[in-house]
Parts: C-alpha cells; structure tokens; sequence
C-alpha cells in the first residue's frame, strides 16, 4: 500500500481523510493530544451550550476501523523531501509515498510587554477553551480583539458569569465583516448583556503579580484588573516545518489549484495555505480545498476555485451575517434597511446589477439565499424592489403603480355586494 | 348570535334614488345592516355602498353642539343669533336677501318645515337644493310634457319590458340595485339593452347595444327617432289625437336637425330606431348625462316625445323614467323644496295655488315669484344681494360648479348657517354657525324614492351630544322668528300629517301628488307605516300614471314640445382641447362625507382620477399613474391618470367625489363652468372644456398611518383604512431629511424602520409603537410601487417585514434553526427530506450545512427519520 503522512489533525484534515480512499496506508500527526474535532463549535463548548464529546468529529474508534496510525501529541520536527520522510519528536522517521502538511495556523500574539505571562493565552483549541472555563464566576477577563473570535470568547466567559471587556483596537467590532452602523447594532447588543467594550482601544503592557496575568493597560493610562487576558487578534500560518524543508512560501505554503506544493509529492491544505496569494481563516473554503486534496490523491484532476465567504457570529442573541465585499466605491450602489425596534440592520452592496456585498444584523435567516445571489453572480435588477426582505418576497408579480386607481379586476363583482345575487334573494 | 335580541329596525338606505329597504341592528359598537326582503325597492338586496352602511355611524368626526365663529356654543345662542340676524336682515332688505341651501338628503318632514318656513312665512321663494344639480331638468321637462312633475311608471316596468334603454345613466355603478333587477328579468325575458353615453361603463357590459354619441347630442339622437318612428308608421296616432297636443311642430323641429350631430355610424343609430320602433314594451331610463346640460330640459322632452307619440306611457313595461341621484329628491319635489315651486306640486306662478297654500299655512306672506335658483342664488350671495344663508346637509363648495366662487361668496356673506352632522366639510368650515344635525340612523320621517314609493327612515341610535333633527331646528327658527303657532311641532309625525293634508288641496285643485289617504295617520300608525307608492287617496292607491291618458295640463292634453339639437356651452378650442366628463364612481357616494368612512369602499377606486383615452395620453406624454394638471377656464386640478379606451379620444373623465377634505387638488367642481339650461337652472356639469399637461411632482408618496393626517403637499389624497387613513402624495420640492418630513406629517416621534435606496431615490418608513404599526411612507420618484391594501391592512397589527412594500410569496415557517450559518431551519430541511433527497442533495438545496458543516449529523439525523418506509411485500 502506497504511504500516506498527515500533519495535523484540524478540521481540514479530519474532512480529508473523510474522503481518502481505503488504498493509502495513513500515518497522522497531531501536536494536540487528540484526534478531529470541530474548533468552530469550541464557542457553544465555552459557553456551555455543549459538551467537548458533542464536537469530536473523529473518535478513536473511527481511527482504528480505518487503521490509521495516530500519532498524537507528537509534533514533526523536520520533513526531509528528498528522502521522502517526516521526523517527529521521537525521533522515528516514516516515510511517505505522499505528504500532506496541515498544520494550521499559530494565533498572533501582540509582543506588547508582559505577553509571555501566565494567564495570556489565545483562543486556539481545547486546551485555550478550558483554561476559560476553569475562571469562577466574578473573575475578571480582558479579551483583546473585537473580531469573530474574540466576540465569541467573550460571550462564553459572560455567559459563564466572568465580568468581561473587550478591548478592540480599531473604530467598530468585526471591522472586516461589518460597517460601522452593524458593528454599533452589535456593540450595544453587547453591552446590554453585560460585557464591556472598548472600540478605538490600544494595549500598552500587560500587568503582572507573581509572574501571573494581573491587569492590561491601555495606551491612555486606564487598567483594565484581569483573571486572565485572550489574545484574539489575528492568525499566522504555521510553515516553519515547510520553510524548512525548502518548500516555496508567501506568507503560507504555496499551493497551486491541484492543492500541490513546490515539491510534487507535497500537498498542503488549510490555515497554513497561500493559494493564489490568498490566505484561508473560515471552514467553508478549507473544506473545498480538502475534497480538492482527495481528488489529487486519487489521481484525478481536481482545482479549488476560492468562494465568496460569508461569515456569521455564533454567538447566541446576536444574529450576524456578513458575506461579499461591502466597501463603498464608485459604481456602488447600496440599499440600507435599518429597524431599530426590532434590533435589525441590513446593508446590501450592489454593483451594476449585481449584488457584491451583504451585512446583516438582527435578522440573517436569508444568509445562505444572499451569499449564494453573490456567489452567482445573479442579475438582481428586477428583484431590488423587495430584494432586502429575501426569497419570500421574490418571484411575485410585479406590483401594479396603479394599484389605488386601476383596482379593477376584470372580473369583479359590478356591485361589489356579498350579498346574494338579486334572481336568488326574489326565489328566497 | 343571530336570532337573538330585539326585532331588527326597518329604514330605508340613504344614498342614491333606487330607494332600498334596510333592516338595522344595534350593535355595542354600531350598527348591522342587511336588505330588507319585504321592501319593494330591493327584495333584500343592497349594493356594496348599501352593505358598508354600518361603518359609516362612528361617532367620529360628528359635530356634538353648535359652533359660532368655530367655538362651541349652546343651542340657545346659536338659534337666537340665527333667527335673530334672519329677522333682522329681512326687516333691513326685505325677504329676499335671505335663502336657505337644501338637500335632497333631508327628509320630507324637514324639507316640508324649511320650505314653509321660506315661502310662507318669510315670504321668499330663495329656498333651492342641491337637487337642482341632479334633476331639475327633469322637473321642468315634465312639467312642460305631462302639467306636473310625475314619474309615469314603476320600477316592475324595467322587469316587464323587452326594451331598457339607459341613456345618460351608468345604472350599474349609481343605482346598481335597479341594474341587478333589470339583469334579473333579462336572464328570464331576455330583455334588450341599449346604452346612450359617449363613455363605455359598467353599465354597457350586459349592452346589446352601446350608442357612443357625441357630448351633448341626446336630442338629436331622440329627434331623429321621432322622425323614424314618424316615417316607419310606428306613432300611435289614436293616442296622440286622443291625448297630446304639438305633434307636428314637435316633428317640424325634429326633422331640421341631422343625425350627422349625433357623431354616430348611421348604421348604429338606425339599429337602435329599428329596435325600439319594434319593441312596444320599451322603458327608457335617463339620468345625469341627460339632466346635467344647459339642453337638459330639451333632452328630457325629446325623450318624452317619442314616449308620448307611441302612447308608451303609464302601461306596464313601458314609459320613460328618471331616475334620482338622491336617497329623498322626490320628496323634495313633492314638498316644492325648489325655488320655482310652491308646494305639493303646486305651482308659485298660480295664485289659486297660492291663496290654498296660503290658507292652509295661515301664512302671513306667501312668496309670490320664483326665488333663485341653485347658481344664481350663490352668484346673488357673492354680490351682496343675499346677505344670510342657511345650507343645509349638501357640500355646495365642493359640488357647486365653479366651486371656487362659492367658497369665495360663503367668505363674504355677512351670516352663512351649516346644520350638518359634520362641522368638517368644505362648507361648514366656511360658515359663521354651524348647528349640530342628526344623521340617517337617527333621524326619523319619510322619503320617497325614484318610483314614488314612499318610505320611513326611522331611528335606530341615540343622536350624539346636542345634535338635533333638521325639521325641529328649522322649526325652532321659525318660533322664534315669531310664528309660534305655525312651527309648533312635537313630532315628525305631526309634519307628515300636516304634508299629507296639504297633498289633499294639491289634488283637489287637480294636481297629481296625494297622500291625503295618510292625513290621519296617528303616530303608531305613522311609526309602522310599511312602504306605499303615492298616489295614496279616498280614490286611488299606487299604481302608473297617464295610461288613460289624461294629464295635468290645463287641457288635460301631454304636449309633445318642439326641441331642437343645440350646442354645448363652451366649445374645444386650442387652449383647452378637451372636452371633460363628469361623474359618480361605484362605491362613493356625493362627496363622500359618508361614504367615505368606510374603509372598504376606499378599496375599489381610492383615489380621483382622470380617465384618458391612450391616444390622448401618448400625445401628451402620460404614462399609466402619472398626475395629470387640469386647467379650465375656471379653475385647475391635479388627477391620477388612468389611461382607458373606454373614454373616447378628447372626451376624458374625471370622477367627482373628492374634496378639501380628501383630495383638495382634485375638487372636480371648480373646473366646471356654471353654465345653466335656461329652463331648469340646472348646470352643465359634464361637457366643460379643459386644458391637461403632465404634473411634473419631484416626488410621490403613499401614506398609511392609525390616526387621522393631513399633508401639506401640492397634491395629495386621503381615504379610509380599516384601521386608519391612507393617502397617496406627491410634492415638488424633495425634502432633505424624510424622517424629519415623516414626524411632521403624521405628528409622531420616535425613529422609524427606514429602507432607503439612495441611487434609485426610494425610501420608505415605517413608525411603531410597542411592536405595532402606526404609520409609514413609501417615497420614490415616480408612482409609488406598493402593494397599497397591504400596507394599509399592517396598520395596528405586530410589526414585520412591512417595507418590503409586498406580501411575501407564502413563505412557510422555517422552524427552529438546524443550520445556523445558513440560517436553515428544520422545517425546510424536513420538505428536502420528504422530496426523498439524501444528505448531500439535501444540504445543496437548502444551504444547510454548506458553511461549517457542524450540523451535518443532525440533518443526516433528520433525513433518517423521514425517509419513508417501504410498504410490506
């Protein structure tokens, strides 16, 4: 049987090897000490919405019905390509028919003083989940970073009972998903649940007391006393094993459309990708790369083709949903629609005829029908009327301008009476 | 529910002529109306007008107590300044600088008290009535033919005739239970029907036959029939030698004019000569298109003529036949509440009538001379010459031709009265005392409808807060003027018996109208009396008229008047092409004081219009729901265009209904010239000449909102919704902030669900108050597009996707949410499970699972337990 190697066992991999046929004998590496589960889902975990059992995609005995070789807790020091082997920390080398690196990414970590304390930690995987629900309620938490991630570390800890405040450097949330007025939609959403958040915010030094976490300080002086402070401020693919290995890097490893490295025998998929330049952070266009991989593994022809991709907050009361590019321009049209009753904020982004961009606060249970209307390309002209109230409201006739003054249906009743007809009240 | 509580209340329905019964129910919050089986008029039927009547009894905007000078005021000032500035004013210039404004609206006990008031007491004939605008031709022609206003035949004679031919009457939209009787007998006979109107309507659906004549030929249509009938050797001349005089100058006249004015195919018209010329059973209906001239009298007697000369007459399917625009014009003919009529068909001009009047009354100054008529009186008042005028329950501001003047002469009249159950009309917003009136439902006393049958109205509710009955306030002025004896009414029973005595000298000096058999009624008797057609004497009771062939004129002969085609007052010229048609619309009703209290009529054609034919429209570069500007020599309106072939090309229509009120840009009444038939004083409401160019509005709106609102823009229109009002706008100038513009116009706070689409001009809002809708605008740059009854139904209802400005398509209830990246929920995977997809099909056709994926087992879960089990071997 022809050698398969596996660095990393995240959410990319674990779809790969979902769709490896049973012919490759599989080896899989994994830093952490257990096998696929899905990382999305460590937000409902933290806030207890559900248990780390209800989102392990690949048990145990999935691995052994499939005989793959689990090398958990075991990272890969070296990749020797020409040899065609992966070293890990034991030491043992296992050779390799074809390799697959899917080492993810490695949470960027603000060099700002006091960063190395204990207490400062990211929001990566299981380990980072339960360090956050190991705090009591009444403990204190600073999560810096008001993107996806950090949001969602900090609904879970508020949820939890932990005093929480967010500090977030740039104008409004989620500023690569939203525009401002979504983003103040969100900000009171979230303020009103408790937690605070400081937009415009800059960390100076982290504080400590015993070689722990103690409080943040911000540029202008305030200390914001913490338990413990989550660095969510962004990612970096991890190539360090491919650099070394003489793979070709931008930012992540180079892969063409076929999923393949500089180096033939070599594919990449994942957080650590560069793939026509464009670096990887949500599931969905990760899984495609993955049905991509399987598809050069087997040796047929396969190209990923990067998707618009929408982005939604999972955290629970705040409905968010971003998809396409929203940024204004010339040429760009927009529709706003905002209900400050019901807590509903939506902006669409057209372009000629064509829908780019979409925002939605408060309501997003038409997401899937907008990306795709982005994702396609549709000609929406005829739609904009009522485009922003979704697929309910498409496909009717076209209203009538006449409707106040032309309501006459040809068929109408002459008297416009439910009464009985004349010949029937006489025979009554 | 039904069954129970008391016996239901018969009355009669207070809108057009046909006269229907109606029985009514008390409710907690109103009123039920049903039609009343056992009335002759209708047999249980009633049109959509009819059945909203209940809507229409809300005590909202009913005026409670008088009002001087706009403030509230007791009954005791307001009738001492009245009747104290009356006196006065005649005392300074004599009875003639005073008149009273009627209605054919009141009832016969309130016109028969006001009419006695004028003409026997003060001593001026200026009392006329807003039936001047509506049958005055007919009066004056019948009485030129037949030597008294006398409706021949019965509405049993539209259902026994094998011929109905309507002329200047859409049947089906204004007196549209009579058309359903009509089209019940024709399902069973197979009766023909002809329409004469240069307008297709509703009515010529059921046509055999349309005659599309030019404005205005009516004459030269019935001249030229006469001559046919003449020629063909169809004149029953043992009639006329019997019976009529005039026959040859009648046809001398007849034949000078040429059927080339009619503008009709000749083919067209001789199929319609031959058809009635063949058709013995042959009733011809006119109405407002005949009435409504400044030849109206002429057209009247041309129809008579050809009546007269086949002796189709007073038999049984057979006869011509007016019929009223007005729940009481008939007992306002009968009580002589016109100017140029005394009393019970008696005639001013006769002073025998006058000294049996005059006795009967104890009247100590009995007019002498025809007072004036409806235009001349308002033109006498603008002059000074009529220095105090009481109107009573009639809008003339907005229905008046040349509505302007009218407005401009109430301005200067130094006392004008309103009693009306509103204080907010365009009249009596212009009036110095406006004195509280009760309403229909309240009000007791009789009317009679368009086949002389005589019924009550009777009282169902409690007046509202001061307001009384129209007889006892005119009463009340009259003891208080100083003719105690003569107006000391306790009832309106009192007032019917003193009518109904009178009716009897009418008779006795050999006129038509008696209901002397009704004299002695006592009060029970009058408050059961079931509907009676007149005459009602110790020797006759109900029945036609003329079928022996006796008349009223002094010779007992009819005369057959020669007529000649003539032509309209104002002729098409380049600066104003078009000739402008006017008219009712199915589901309002006058100005729309009532009618348009209900929501539900609102919903048939909510808004003034002007109905173009699509060749005129394209030269003048209208579109479909553009405002067009009408210009007339005398004033201006700003109409929705609705782009129509059933108008013919120069020949638009513009319905008249709208007022300050509800559409003040689209007040059809100043654009027409108060040009009059010299006979009738009736105007010539329906062939004025106008100018239209498109309305360049910068924006247009459409409005909905719980309370009541009032826009300030150039045009705008409001009518009712159910749970509120709805109006349609347009502006000029663009406001900058429509937020801003919204608070203001609907009087709200708050900040609203706003959708603005800046590049397409579009914005629309919507205010709530605690999760219900109050109000919203919908803004665009040209007509709005909005699903108008949609919105409208939104109002007070939960909040919801209402500035989509549509229903959604039947969206179903997605369910608890499967895939919350996509937004999916259970229910919408469950209908992918149950059309037999697998996991993957599935999620492509919903979303579901497509972004994360973390939902995948739950729906492989869900589709599991739908798949459907085989059926056992």
């Amino acid at each position: 049987m022809k050698k398969l190697v596996i660095i990393g066992a995240g959410m990319a991999a674990g779809r790969l090897i979902d769709r490896i046929a049973d012919d490759w004998s599989i080896t899989l590496f994994n830093a952490e000490p257990r096998g696929s589960y899905n990382r999305i889902l460590l937000s409902p975990v933290l806030a207890g919405e559900k248990a780390f059992d209800d989102i392990v995609t690949h048990d145990a005995d999935f691995y052994a019905e499939k005989a793959i070789t689990c090398r958990f807790g075991e990272r890969v020091t070296e990749i020797d390509a020409a040899a065609k082997t992966v070293r890990g920390e034991d030491g043992v080398r296992v050779y390799y028919d074809k390799l697959v690196i899917a080492t993810g990414s490695t949470p960027f970590m603000i060099p700002i003083p006091g960063h190395a304390l204990d207490g400062v930690i990211a929001y990566r995987d299981r380990d980072d989940t339960e360090r956050m629900m190991a705090l009591r309620p009444g403990q204190k938490a600073v999560v810096i970073g008001g993107g996806l991630l950090g949001l969602e570390a900090a609904a879970g800890m508020q949820a939890r009972g932990i005093d929480v405040t967010v500090v977030h450097l740039m104008d409004h949330l989620m500023e690569r998903q939203l525009d401002p007025a979504a983003g103040d939609l969100l900000h009171r959403a979230l303020t009103s649940r408790g937690i605070t958040v400081l937009c415009a915010a800059s960390s100076k030094e982290i504080l400590g007391e015993n070689g722990r976490v103690r409080a943040l300080r911000l540029a202008n002086g305030q200390e914001l006393p913490c338990d413990l402070l989550v660095m969510a401020v962004g990612i970096r693919p991890n190539v360090a094993l491919a650099e070394d290995a003489g793979l070709e890097i931008d930012r992540g490893i180079v892969v063409d459309d076929a999923m393949v490295t500089s180096n033939p025998d070599i594919l990449a998929l994942g957080e650590c990708v560069a793939h026509r330049g464009q670096l990887f952070g949500l599931v969905a266009p990760l899984y495609d790369q993955a049905a991509v991989a399987a598809e050069t593994l087997a040796g047929r022809g396969a190209a990923f083709e990067p998707q618009e991709t929408a982005t939604k907050l999972k955290v629970t009361g705040c409905d968010l949903f971003s998809a396409g590019d929203f940024a204004a321009g010339p040429g760009r049209e927009e529709v706003v629609y905002r209900d400050p009753a019901r807590g509903i904020y939506k902006r669409l982004v057209l372009e000629g005829d064509r829908l780019v961009g979409a925002v939605f606060y408060g309501d997003t249970a038409d997401g899937a029908w907008f990306h795709a209307l982005i994702k396609d390309g549709t000609n929406v002209a005829a739609m904009r009327d009522a485009l922003m109230f979704g697929p309910g409201f498409q496909g009717g006739d076209a209203l009538d301008p006449m409707g106040a003054v032309a309501a006459l249906p040809a068929d109408a009743d002459l008297c416009g009476c439910s009464g009985p007809t004349f010949s029937r009240a006489l025979a009554a | 529910m039904d069954g129970a509580g008391p016996p239901a209340i018969r009355s009669t329905c207070p809108y057009c002529g046909v006269g229907c019964g109606v029985k009514l129910r008390p409710t907690p919050g109103g009123l039920t109306v049903e039609g009343d089986p056992d009335h002759p008029a209708n047999h249980g039927r009633l049109c959509s007008k009819g059945l909203a009547l209940g809507e229409t009894v809300g005590r909202e905007g009913r005026l409670l107590t008088p009002l001087i000078g706009g403030k509230r005021a007791q009954w005791d000032e307001a009738l001492a300044l009245v009747a104290g500035q009356f006196s006065q004013t005649i005392a300074e210039h004599g009875p003639d600088s005073v008149a009273f404004y009627v209605s054919g609206q009141l009832l016969t006990e309130d016109y028969y008290v006001a009419n006695k008031l004028m003409k026997g007491f003060i001593g001026s004939a200026n009392i006329d009535t807003n039936s001047r605008l509506c049958m005055a031709s007919t009066v004056a022609g019948h009485k030129r033919a037949f030597g008294t206003d006398t409706v021949p035949g019965t509405y049993e004679d539209l259902e026994n005739a094998d011929l109905v031919v309507l002329v200047g009457s859409n049947l089906a939209w204004c007196h549209p239970v009579l058309y359903q009787r009509l089209l019940a007998a024709r399902a069973q006979r197979g009766t023909k029907i002809v329409v004469i109107d240069p307008r297709r309507t509703a009515s010529c659906d059921s046509a055999d036959l349309h005659l599309k004549l030019a404005p205005g030929s009516d004459v030269a249509v019935f001249n030229g029939l006469l001559r046919f009938l003449w020629e063909g050797g169809a004149l029953d001349t043992a009639f006329i030698r019997a019976h009529t005089e005039g026959l040859e100058a009648a046809l001398d006249s007849a034949s000078s004019d040429t059927p080339g004015a009619t503008g009709l195919d000749p083919a067209e018209l001789a199929a319609f000569y031959r058809l009635f010329a063949g058709t013995e059973r042959t009733v011809t209906v006119f109405s407002q298109g005949v009435n409504q001239s400044i030849s109206g009298t002429d057209k009247v007697n041309a129809i008579l003529n050809c009546h007269l000369a086949t002796g189709r007459i007073g038999r049984p399917g057979m006869g011509p036949f007016s019929v009223t625009g007005q729940p009481n014009a008939m007992g306002g003919r009968e009580t002589g509440g016109l100017a140029n009529m005394l009393a019970a068909h008696l005639d001013l001009e006769n002073a025998d009538h006058r000294a049996a009047v005059g006795g009967f009354w104890g009247a100590p100054a009995i007019a002498s001379k025809p007072g004036l008529k409806a235009v001349d009186l308002f033109r006498a008042v603008q002059s000074g010459r009529v220095k105090a005028l009481w109107i009573a329950c009639t809008n003339p501001v907005v229905s008046m031709p040349e509505a302007d003047s009218v407005a401009a002469a109430l301005r200067v009249c130094p006392l004008t009265v309103v009693s009306d159950v509103s204080a907010e009309t365009d009249t009596a917003r212009l009036a110095d005392v406006v004195l509280p009136a009760t309403g229909w439902a309240e009000k007791d006393g009789t009317v009679t409808n368009s086949d002389r049958t005589l019924s009550r109205q009777r009282a169902a509710m409690q007046p509202p807060g001061a307001a009384r009955h129209d007889w006892a306030i005119f009463a009340e002025v009259g003891r208080r003027m100083g003719w105690r004896t003569a107006f000391d009414y306790q009832s309106a029973a009192e007032v019917f018996r003193e009518h109904a005595a009178l009716s009897g000298i009418a008779a006795g000096l050999g006129r038509d109208f008696d209901i002397s058999a009704l004299a002695e009624i006592t009060d029970a008797e009058y408050d059961a009396l079931t509907p009676v057609r007149w005459p009602l004497s110790a020797t006759r009771t109900g029945g036609r008229f003329f079928g022996d062939g006796r008349f009223f004129t002094p010779t007992g002969r009819a005369r057959l008047v020669a007529v000649r085609q003539t032509p309209l007052a104002a002729e098409p010229s380049p600066r104003y092409p078009f000739r402008l048609n006017t008219g009712r619309v199915r589901d309002q009703w006058h100005t729309m004081t009532r009618s348009g209290k209900a929501a539900r009529l609102s919903r048939h054609l909510g808004e003034p219009f002007l109905q173009i034919h699509p060749q005129d429209a394209a030269r003048l570069g209208l579109l479909p729901a553009d405002l067009a500007l009408v210009t007339s020599p005398t004033g201006r309106a700003i109409l929705r265009v609705l782009v129509s072939g059933d108008v013919a090309e120069g020949h638009p229509f513009a319905p008249i209904h709208w007022t300050g009120e509800t559409a003040p840009a689209a007040r059809i009444g100043p654009l027409v010239a108060a040009a009059v038939d010299p006979m009738s004083g009736q105007p010539e409401c329906k062939a004025g000449v106008v100018a239209i160019a498109k309305y360049d509005a910068g924006w247009h709106g459409f409005a909905v909102a719980t309370g009541a609102f009032t826009p300030q823009t150039p045009y705008w229109a409001r009518t009712r919704a159910d749970a509120g009002w709805r109006a349609e706008l347009a502006g000029t100038a663009t406001p900058e902030d429509w937020v801003d513009y919204a608070q203001t116009l609907f009087g709200i706070g708050g900040e609203p669900a706003i959708l603005t689409d800046p590049a397409r001009g579009t914005t629309r809002l919507a205010f709530h108050l605690e999760g219900r809708l109050r109000a919203a605008l919908f803004v665009a740059p040209g007509p709005v597009e909005v699903a108008r009854d949609f919105v409208a139904a939104a109002l007070d209802q939960p909040a919801g996707d209402l500035l989509a400005a549509r229903p959604g398509a039947g969206r179903a209830d997605p369910g608890p949410i499967v895939c919350a990246c996509m937004g999916v929920g259970r229910n919408a995977i469950l209908a992918a499970a149950a059309e037999g997809r697998d996991l993957a099909a599935g999620c492509a056709a919903t979303g579901a699972g497509t972004n994360c994926g973390s939902c995948r087992p739950e729906i492989t879960d869900l589709i599991a337990r739908t798949t459907v089990p085989r059926a056992a071997e």
